[in-house]
């Protein structure tokens, strides 16, 4: 009969506990229903030499990472020097993937702010970016020897986020490779 | 007098075209048109999470209503838009989430929380009737015994 009153205690604690993790939750953040599948089609100029083609062959056989970014994104220009630094450690290769951007300012920028990319895919119009279901750079895919999404990183990388939540995957990718 | 509001009313209705954010050319077939709005009134814009991509400004909601207006005019259903969008942007992107094991609870909710609500009323209407029942029994013995 006492156990009567507990039930809306009961109920408020659930929404209480709802709403609560609700706080803590970027409603920014949408997964991506790429990761586990594999890639989606890559098929652009580099942005240096044009007549060099990107696909999805180049990931084929390593571990990559895949970054979008453009100039006029300042979140890119946030995560430019942890970019810089996690290509000098040599563990994986960065892909850029320049999105709706202008050549020229994209170039410009790899020059003065310094290239972490081994080479860089250009997407001028992001008609290839919508099928990667780009919504907001920056944006990093890890994307496996076998050229499948293994996951997805939306907002600007710093090293903390490199160290937990890239790295990790980037050397479990690579076990499985061995 | 009446003439003037009309008038008034017309030039004002006449500017709204000017506010509409779609830059895309309209469709010769008025069918096909009404589908692309429809359409486009259906998915989330990403870049600005509460607007829908036919009332958004952001660059990714431009390009999206091109995509949606290429892929109507090359003769792509309803069904088929809807899925381009969900490969690849899941199923965030769609303001009516589709009925599966992850969202039939939210489907649901709704009728249960009726459902619930309708029980204990009758619950509480049961007991009550009960109650009054009772205490007119208890009424009846007072009485006689007022009387004695």
């Amino acid at each position: 009969m006492k156990l009567r009153f507990l039930i809306p205690l009961l109920v408020l604690t659930v929404l209480v506990g709802f709403s609560w993790a609700g706080l803590y939750r970027d409603p920014g953040l949408v997964p991506s229903p790429f990761v586990g599948k594999p890639a989606p089609r890559l098929n652009l100029p580099e942005i240096r030499n044009p007549e060099r083609i990107i696909s999805n062959d180049d990931f084929l056989g390593q571990v990559s990472l895949l970054n979008v970014w453009a100039t006029w994104c300042v979140g890119c220009r946030q995560e430019h020097d942890t970019l810089l630094r996690i290509a000098r450690l040599g563990v994986v290769p960065i892909y850029g993937l320049n999105y709706k951007d202008n050549r020229d300012n994209a170039l410009a920028w790899l020059d003065q702010l310094g290239d972490p990319y081994v080479a860089t895919a250009f997407d001028g119009d992001g008609l290839v970016s919508i099928d990667w279901g780009v919504y907001g750079a920056p944006e990093t895919f890890l994307i496996g020897p076998d050229g499948t999404v293994l996951y997805k990183h939306v907002a600007p990388l710093t090293w903390e986020t490199w160290s937990d939540e890239l790295l990790p995957r980037v050397l479990d990718a690579r076990k499985n490779l061995q | 007098m009446t003439a003037r509001i009309l008038i008034v009313t017309v030039l004002l209705l006449s500017g709204m075209s000017l506010f509409a954010i779609d830059t895309e050319e309209p469709f010769d077939d008025p069918q096909l048109q009404a589908r692309y709005d429809q359409l486009i009134d259906e998915f989330r814009c990403l870049v600005c999470q509460n607007q829908p991509i036919s009332d958004s400004n952001a660059g990714l909601a431009v390009d999206l209503r091109r995509e949606i207006h290429r892929m109507i005019s090359e003769g792509a259903s309803d069904a088929q838009v809807r899925s381009f969008l969900v490969e690849r942007y899941g199923d965030f992107v769609l303001y009516r989430p589709p009925f599966k094991p992850t969202t039939w609870l939210l489907w649901a909710a709704p009728f249960l929380l009726v459902a619930a609500g309708l029980t204990i009323a009758i619950v509480i209407l049961r007991r009550r009737r009960e109650m009054v029942s009772a205490a007119d029994t208890i009424d009846t013995d007072e009485d006689t015994t007022g009387a004695l």
